[in-house]
C-alpha cells in the first residue's frame, strides 16, 4: 500500500479524539468512528497512531477496521458510488449492476479509481426497496437501475453535470 | 466458596461456582472433545473463544446445545455429554470445518500431530456432506515460520499466545465471515512485522497453518556432499524432549541416544551447545562482575541490571519495543552463535578444514534460532557461523527418514573438544537455569571462595516472574527471572521507570524457558509435560561430575590456546555482538 505521510495537524486531531475517549483500548470502535468521520477513511498510518495512543497492537486495530464494513482504508472518491445489496435490490439484479460498475470503472469493491473521482462500495438495504435496485452516488439516489444505465450515470458525473432529472 | 450440585451423564458432581461444564466433567473422568479451547495450567494461559462448537453437550431444559468449554455450571443442571444429538452436532461442525480446508493431510507438515485430523478421526468422519467454496490465502514465508493460512480454523490460540502471553501483538483476527483469518496488521508478511519468532503460536496451532521452516532437506544435501565436513551441536533442552517424538515418556533424558542417532545420520563430529553455554557463562559472568564491581565502587554510569542475551526472540523483542534499553543486555552472543563462531575459527583450524567446507548444523528447541543464525552480523563474508538450525521436531523427522530405531540405540558420548560440558550448561534449557549457572561461576570469582552449595532452589520453579537475593559473601545480589515475554515486559517497564531493584535479570521468551520452546515436540496444551522436561534437565545437572562452567577443562584450554581471557579483544570480536534499534 502506498505510504502516506500524515501532517502534524492530522496527527494532532487523531490524538485529541483518542484522548477524548480517555485513551482507552475499549473505546476503539468509537475512536475509529470519529476519526473516520473527520478524515473520511482510515489508512494504515492513521491506524498506527491510534494503536499507539490507545496502547493496543496495530494488528488489533486492523482487525476491527476489517471486521466492520463501515470502516474503510481507502479514501472515498469525489463521487462515492454505493450499490444496495439488500434482499429486494439483490433479487432485482443489483449484482449485475455492480458487475457493470466494476467493469466500467475498472475497480473492485472498496477501491477508488486512480484519479480519485469514483469509489465503489456495497450497502445493506437503504430503505428504498420500492425503487430496487438502488444505487447511491454521494447523497443522491438512483432507482430501478439497470446495467445499461450504468454508463450514463458515470458519464454524467465525469462531465460534472450530475443529472438533476435522472433520479426516479 | 459457593458449591454447585449438578449431574453429568447421570453422575452427581459438586464443583465450585464458576466452574465450566468441561472442567466439571474432566474432574469425574468424562472427556468432552475440544478443538479451539486450550489451557496451560500453572501458567495462567487459557484460550476459550467458544468458537468451534466441537465441545457441545446437551443441557436439560435448554433448547440449544451448550459449548462445554465456556458454559458455567448452575445448580441442579443435568448435562448429557454424548447423546446422539450432541455427537451429530460435533460431527457436523468438523465436517463444516473440513469443507473449507485443504485436504492435504498426506503431505502436511502437521500430519500425525494435528488436532483437527485427530478430531475427524475421533468422530469417525468419513464423508464431507457439505461442499462449498474454499478460502485461498497466500503463503507467508519468513526466516523461521511459515503461515499457510488456508489451514487456519480460527481457533485463535495463536492470538492468545502472541497477545496475552507474549504481548508482542503481531497476530489478530482480521476480516469477516468466510474471509476471516488470523494475520499481522495490514496482512503484511511476518518478516515485516514486529514478530520475535518465539514460535509460541506455532507451538499451539492445532493445524498445519503455522509451522517452522523445514531445513531437513538442506541438511541431508550437506551430509551427502563429500567435500563438506558437517558438524552438529545440540541445545540443552533437546535431550529432555526428543524422546517424546518416539513415544517415550515426557521427561526421559535421551542424551546418549541422541548422540548415537546423529552419528548414524552421518555427522562427522557430534558436539554440544552446552560447551558453548559454559563459554557464555565465562563471558557473560565476567561482564556481570565487571559492571557489578564498578557499581559497588560507586561508578554512577554503569548500567545495571545486566540482562541475559541467549534468547534471540527476546533480543528481537527489545530491539523493537525497548530500543532505548539496548545498552543494558549483556553483549555476549547466544550459545548457538558462540559455538558457530568457535567452530568456524578455532576448530576449523584444528582439523584444517576451510571455513567454506565446514557446515555447522544446530539442533534447537526453538524456531527463533533459525532467524538468529540468519542475522547478517553472524556471517563472515556471506558464510554464516551456523549454517542450519533445525528444531527438535525436525531432528526427529531426520531420524525417522534415516530409518533409525531410536529406542534401540546405545548411549554414546559427544566428541571432543567442543562436546564437554558441565551441569551449569545443561540447565540453560529451563527458566532460571542461565542465571543459576552464572551465579555458580560469578560467586566463586567474586568472593574467591568455593560455593557452599550448588543447588539454588530459590531460582527454580515455574512462576512467570521470580526474584531472589543471593548473598555474595556479604554483598546481596538481587536477581530477577522472567519467562514469557509478557512477564519480561513488566521487568523492562520497571527498568524504564528507574524502579528496578535488580542487579541481574534472566529472560527467556518461551513459557518454561527453552524446554517449552516453539520447536519442541508439541505439548498439546499439557503443562505437566513441561514440568517433566524441567525435572529431567535438573537431574542431568545433578548427575554431572563438574557442575560449574569455569571448571570445564576444555573451556580453560580454549582460553589458553586461542582466546586469551574472558572479555579479551579476541573474545569480544568472536563472542560478543551489538543490538539494533528496530522500532
Ligand atoms: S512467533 Fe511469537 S511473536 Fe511471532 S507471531 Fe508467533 S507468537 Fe507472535
Ligand atoms: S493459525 Fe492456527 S492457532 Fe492461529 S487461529 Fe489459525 S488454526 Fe488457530
Ligand atoms: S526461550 Fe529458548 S526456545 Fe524460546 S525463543 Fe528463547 S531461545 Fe528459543
Ligand atoms: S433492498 Fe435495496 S433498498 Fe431495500
Ligand atoms: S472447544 Fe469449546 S467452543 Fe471450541
Amino acid at each position: 500500500m502506498p505510504g502516506i505521510k500524515l501532517s502534524e495537524k492530522t496527527i494532532g486531531q487523531i490524538k485529541t479524539i483518542c484522548s477524548d475517549f480517555g485513551n482507552q483500548g475499549s473505546e476503539l470502535i468509537n475512536v475509529l468512528h470519529q476519526v473516520q468521520g473527520k478524515l473520511g477513511y482510515l489508512p494504515a498510518e492513521v491506524q498506527e497512531v491510534i494503536a499507539k495512543e490507545l496502547n493496543i497492537s496495530v494488528a488489533k486495530v486492523y482487525g476491527v477496521v476489517t471486521f466492520y464494513s463501515y470502516f474503510t482504508m481507502i479514501p472515498l472518491g469525489e463521487f462515492p458510488i454505493s450499490i444496495c445489496m439488500g434482499t429486494a435490490c439483490y433479487v432485482r439484479g443489483s449484482e449485475q449492476v455492480l458487475a457493470e460498475f466494476k467493469r466500467q470503472l475498472k475497480v473492485e469493491v472498496g477501491q477508488s479509481t486512480p484519479d480519485g473521482q469514483f469509489s465503489l462500495n456495497c450497502l445493506r438495504c437503504v430503505g428504498a426497496c420500492g425503487l430496487a435496485p438502488v444505487v447511491m452516488v454521494g447523497e443522491k439516489v438512483f432507482g430501478r437501475v439497470s446495467p445499461q444505465m450504468v454508463k450514463n450515470i458515470i458519464a454524467d458525473y465525469k462531465e460534472g453535470t450530475a443529472g438533476e432529472a435522472k433520479s426516479a | 466458596m459457593e458449591m454447585i450440585n449438578l449431574t453429568i451423564d447421570n453422575k452427581p458432581v459438586v464443583v465450585p461456582y464458576g466452574t465450566t461444564i468441561l472442567k466439571a466433567a474432566s474432574g469425574i473422568g468424562i472427556d468432552i472433545p475440544t478443538l479451539c479451547y486450550m489451557k496451560l495450567d500453572d501458567m495462567n494461559i487459557e484460550n476459550k473463544p467458544g468458537g468451534c462448537r466441537v465441545c457441545v453437550v446437551e443441557v436439560k431444559g435448554r433448547r440449544n446445545l451448550s459449548p462445554a468449554c465456556c458454559t458455567e455450571v448452575t445448580e441442579g443442571m443435568e448435562v448429557e455429554t454424548h447423546t446422539i444429538r450432541a455427537v451429530n452436532a460435533r460431527r457436523t461442525v468438523v465436517e463444516l470445518i473440513l469443507s473449507d480446508h485443504p485436504a492435504d493431510c498426506l503431505i502436511c507438515a502437521k500430519s500425525g500431530n494435528c488436532d483437527l485430523q485427530d478430531m475427524a478421526h475421533h468422530l469417525g468422519v468419513r464423508k464431507i456432506h457439505y461442499e462449498g467454496e474454499k478460502s485461498m490465502y497466500r503463503e507467508d514465508t519468513s526466516p523461521a515460520i511459515i503461515r499457510e493460512i488456508d489451514k487456519c480454523i480460527m481457533c485463535r490460540r495463536c492470538e492468545t499466545m502472541c497477545n496475552d502471553v507474549q504481548t508482542v501483538g503481531v497476530l489478530s483476527a482480521v476480516n469477516r465471515g468466510f474471509h476471516a483469518v488470523v494475520a499481522p496488521a495490514f496482512e503484511m508478511n511476518l518478516d515485516h512485522s514486529v514478530c520475535t519468532y518465539c514460535g509460541q503460536c506455532v507451538a499451539v496451532c492445532p493445524t498445519g497453518a503455522l509451522t517452522e521452516v523445514d531445513e531437513t532437506g538442506a541438511v541431508i544435501r550437506a551430509l551427502s556432499d563429500p567435500t563438506k565436513t558437517v558438524i552438529v551441536q545440540t541445545a540443552p533442552a533437546v535431550r529432555a524432549a526428543l524422546g517424546e517424538e518416539f513415544g517415550m515418556e515426557a521427561g526421559t533424558l535421551v542424551t546418549g541416544k541422541m548422540v548415537a542417532a546423529l552419528r548414524r545420520l552421518g555427522f562427522n563430529y557430534v558436539f554440544d551447545t552446552d560447551f558453548a553455554a559454559d563459554l557464555t557463562i565465562m563471558e557473560e559472568g565476567t561482564e556481570l562482575l565487571t559492571r557489578l564491581s564498578a557499581f559497588i565502587a560507586g561508578d554512577k554510569k554503569v548500567k545495571l541490571p545486566i540482562l541475559t542475551s541467549c534468547c534471540p526472540a527476546w533480543v528481537k523483542f527489545f530491539e523493537h519495543s525497548f530500543p532505548e534499553l539496548k545498552d543494558i543486555p549483556s553483549t555476549a552472543r547466544s550459545p548457538q552463535q558462540m559455538f558457530g563462531s568457535i567452530a568456524k575459527t578455532y576448530f576449523a583450524d584444528k582439523i584444517e578444514v576451510k571455513r567454506e567446507n565446514l557446515v555447522v548444523v544446530s539442533i534447537m528447541p526453538c524456531v527463533a534460532k533459525k532467524y538468529e543464525s540468519s542475522r547478517p552480523e553472524f556471517s563472515v563474508n556471506g558464510n554464516p557461523d551456523v549454517d542450519f538450525a533445525l528444531t527438535t521436531r525436525e531432528l526427529a523427522r531426520l531420524i525417522k527418514l534415516g530409518n533409525i530405531d531410536f529406542k534401540a540405540l546405545p548411549n554414546e558420548d559427544f566428541d571432543q573438544p567442543l562436546g564437554e560440558s558441565t551441569g551449569a550448561a545443561v540447565i540453560f534449557g529451563t527458566t532460571g537455569g542461565v542465571i543459576e549457572a552464572a551465579v555458580r561461576t560469578a560467586y566463586e570469582i567474586f568472593t574467591g571462595k568455593p560455593l557452599p552449595r550448588l543447588d539454588f532452589e530459590e531460582l527454580r520453579g515455574m512462576d512467570g516472574l521470580r526474584k531472589a537475593t543471593i548473598d555474595f559473601n556479604g554483598t546481596p545480589i538481587h536477581i530477577g527471572i522472567a519467562h514469557g515475554l509478557g512477564n519480561a515486559r513488566k521487568l523492562l517497564e520497571e527498568i524504564q521507570a528507574g524502579k528496578s531493584e535488580f542487579h541481574a535479570i534472566e529472560i527467556m521468551s518461551c513459557p518454561g524457558g527453552c524446554i517449552g520452546g516453539g520447536g519442541q515436540p508439541y505439548h498439546h496444551g499439557d503443562a505437566e509435560i513441561l514440568k517433566k522436561r524441567q525435572r529431567a534437565i535438573y537431574s542431568e545437572d545433578t548427575n554431572k561430575t563438574i557442575r560449574k562452567s569455569h571448571e570445564n577443562p576444555y573451556i580453560t584450554k580454549l582460553y589458553e590456546e586461542f582466546l586469551g581471557a574472558p572479555n579479551s579483544e579476541k573474545s569480544h570480536h568472536l563472542l560478543h555482538t551489538k543490538y539494533f534499534d528496530r522500532s
